[in-house]
């Protein structure tokens, strides 16, 4: 069974706005029948305000589907059509506090039937530029056409590239078998052939979780103290986070997103995600990256805390005392 | 809250005898069979009683012809690539387009590895064309695979005709009898069936344990080598208290096998009755006249089968449905797909499958839910509306990609 939050049970089991809109002035109708999720927007806007009166959903789909189309509704409800138009597929899986990888597709499904149903409403032609695949790795939800359609725009060839391009299969590695049959592919259709990467195992200077202490001899143990391990300087230390903080920087840039490092405080490091980060649902997997290098690259244990924008400051503040 | 299970063709519950049998040999009975001392003798007498429970079960003529295994995905993967390796010279598989995935993924690989697969097409109840099966067989076959009864619908394969036919052109027949195994009679050495696939759990032995039968004298090669453990034919030291179980178990499905056929074929019957008297709009997939006792699956139309099980779940009533979404995939159930059920009920599908342990008063709970959630869901559906669907669905509801 799915993992879903308390707030998508809620909004499943007691949808809001289920049914059509009585004199409903704006319609979309959006899904696919073949995957088992479809959705019709019905909406009722105000000609002169452009503000939503009413808006009633009616879905043919999971659990998620049904849950996401209910958010949907009250989320627009009160607002114009402009206003209403700014809201993402993130927002919408906000809303429910955040859906499983798989499902993130119902809350697109979401952000789609509000287009068509505005596109209706002023009487436009909706581009239909929607395409989805199977989903290929399911640590980062990245689907099959995206990979093909990056592999195809940039001339990729190894599944590090397809990595560093779509973050597909930078997470387990379970879809690598996947990922070079899609190469493959796309490589047999450019004339090429796909060549795995050497194989190599990526050591990672990780400390033994459990060694064996053997006492040594008496004798030795006092002929030979063991030194202790250098210990960084505060300013090294800081230094030291920075440039972790800097190889990892054109990661998330390349998803327009960034991190800024705040404080340091013992072993708490407290950061801010900014640009497309924000409010990200992978946000909390990108910390836990970062954290899991610092630790590999300090040698030690740290707790990486991310501050949020508007409580920076007070956060900040806080650490001065 | 009231639990009530009826997904026993996922797993079923291990029967408490044979928990009891299998509790001596995690403590005192913990040798290794192999071992020549008394701890290992032991259990080594245990595996061989299991192997002949196993093999009065199956109906197979030696207990030699048991090989234990880990699963039955193992048991399939082993029985197909050796029927490959031993004939490097025949290049073809035979098997149908509603084979368990451990059987279909397989063979879509090997399609990969240069062989050719053949998958035989079904019905609209789920039947196969023997005519079309009949003109491939041929030299060039390596093995066929046919499963016994379809683990979605229950329909059965007459596997016993098919393995005539292809023993006739010499050709290997295995059959993936996971869900059979225990529900219907069984009589390997009066077939011409050359291997078999068995599962413990879904007989109410512990997961982890199966079997492969290998009838003597078909040419075979181990998928593990390593120890002659199981004669060399599968390497490993045993999972003892898992085997003894299935032994167990093997005997218990034999004393069940006539309840099963009448008591929960009964429960079945009235269950499937009730709620299509109830539910407009619902059939039953697949052949009902040629099924396992335990099996109903039900489609419901124009909703979508994760949130009927979740509404289900609410209530405490276990079941699976072929829907997209419940197998984290794009298409609904191949199962479905292949008997050409529209999307509209595909994604409806609910299978309700009983054991021996499902009761009476089970039963009445899930006929006094089923309706109200289906109404309730039709509610949402933009095919529905009121008490029936809408005038010509697909054109009243024709979303933008679909």
């Amino acid at each position: 069974m799915w993992d879903y939050s308390e707030k998508v049970k809620e909004h499943f089991y007691n949808p809001k706005n289920a049914g059509a809109v009585v004199e409903a002035n704006a319609t979309g109708d959006v899904g696919s029948l073949s995957c088992g999720d479809a959705l019709r927007l019905t909406l009722k806007v105000d000609p002169d305000t452009d503000v939503i009166l009413d808006a009633g959903f009616q879905t043919f789909g999971c659990g998620s589907a049904i849950a996401s189309s209910s958010a949907l509704t009250e989320m627009i409800k009160g607002l114009t059509v402009d206003q209403a138009l700014k809201i993402s597929n993130q927002d919408i899986a906000d809303f429910l506090d955040g859906l499983p990888p798989e499902k993130m597709h119902c809350s697109v499904m979401g952000r789609e039937a509000l287009q068509a149903a505005v596109a209706n409403y002023r009487g436009e032609e909706l581009e239909d530029d929607h395409e989805e695949g199977a989903l290929v790795c399911k640590c980062f939800a990245v689907d099959e056409v995206m990979v093909r359609e990056t592999i195809r725009a940039n001339n990729l060839s190894s599944v590090e590239d397809v990595t560093n391009y779509t973050k597909a299969g930078g997470g387990c590695s379970a879809c690598h078998e996947g990922l070079e049959r899609l190469l493959s592919e796309e490589l047999a259709a450019r004339g090429e052939v796909f060549v795995a990467a050497p194989t190599r195992a990526k050591v990672a200077k990780k400390p033994q979780l459990v060694t064996l202490e053997v006492p040594a001899p008496a004798a030795a143990a006092a002929a030979a103290p063991v030194p202790a391990a250098p210990k960084m300087t505060n300013l090294q230390r800081i230094r030291r986070i920075e440039t972790v903080l800097e190889s990892i920087r054109p990661t998330l840039q390349r998803d327009h997103g960034d991190v800024e490092l705040l404080e340091v405080e013992g072993k708490n490091v407290y950061v801010k995600l900014t640009g497309a980060c924000t409010g990200c649902q992978m946000a909390s997997m990108t910390l836990s990256g970062i954290q899991q290098r610092l630790i590999e690259e300090l040698g030690e244990f740290v707790k990486v805390i991310p501050v949020s924008a508007t409580g920076a400051a007070a956060a900040h503040a806080q650490l001065e005392v | 809250m009231t639990a009530v299970y009826l997904d026993n063709n996922a797993t079923t519950r291990v029967d408490d005898e044979v928990v009891q049998a299998m509790l001596p040999f995690f403590t005192e009975q913990f040798g290794n069979p192999s071992s020549l001392h008394s701890f290992g003798n032991q259990v080594g007498l245990a595996l061989k009683k299991a192997r002949q429970s196993v093999q009065k079960l199956l109906g197979a003529e030696h207990d030699s012809e048991i090989i234990f295994t880990s699963c039955g995905t193992e048991a399939d993967s082993t029985a197909i690539l050796s029927a490959l390796k031993a004939q490097p010279e025949r290049k073809t598989i035979i098997t149908t387009t509603v084979e368990h995935p451990a059987v279909l993924s397989l063979c879509d690989y090997l399609v990969t590895e240069g062989y050719t697969v053949h998958k035989l097409a079904v019905d609209k109840r789920g039947r196969l064309n023997l005519d079309e099966y009949a003109a491939l067989l041929g030299g060039d076959v390596a093995v066929v695979s046919v499963m016994w009864a379809n683990n979605e619908t229950g329909t059965l394969f007459p596997v016993e005709e098919m393995a005539r036919m292809a023993d006739e052109y010499g050709v290997m027949f295995h059959t993936d009898a996971v869900q059979a195994v225990g529900k219907v009679p069984i009589d390997l050495q009066n077939s011409s069936i050359h291997m078999l696939s068995l599962s413990g759990h879904k007989l109410h032995a512990p997961k982890g344990v199966g079997v492969l039968y290998l009838r003597r004298g078909i040419r075979f090669r181990p998928l593990l080598r390593g120890g002659h453990q199981e004669r060399g034919r599968r390497a490993g030291t045993e999972n003892a208290a898992s085997i003894v179980g299935l032994g167990v178990a093997a005997e218990r499905a034999l004393q069940f096998m006539a309840h099963e056929n009448t008591e929960v074929r009964r429960l079945r019957d009235k269950l499937e009755a009730a709620i299509l008297a109830a539910v407009p709009y619902a059939f039953v997939t697949g052949d009902p006249g040629n099924r396992l006792p335990n099996t109903a699956n039900i489609a419901f139309e124009y909703i979508e089968g994760e949130a009927i099980l979740l509404l289900l779940n609410k209530v405490g009533i276990a079941a699976s449905s072929g829907s997209a979404c419940t197998s984290g995939s794009l298409e609904p159930s191949h199962v479905m797909r292949a008997m050409d059920i529209p999307y509209t009920a595909a994604h409806g599908t609910v299978r309700f499958s009983l054991s021996r342990y499902t009761t009476e008063a089970e039963i009445d709970h899930v006929i006094r839910e089923v309706p109200a959630i289906v109404a309730q869901l039709r509610k949402l559906s933009p095919y529905w509306n009121g008490d029936g669907p809408v005038e010509d669905p697909g054109k009243a509801f024709a979303p933008v990609y679909a």
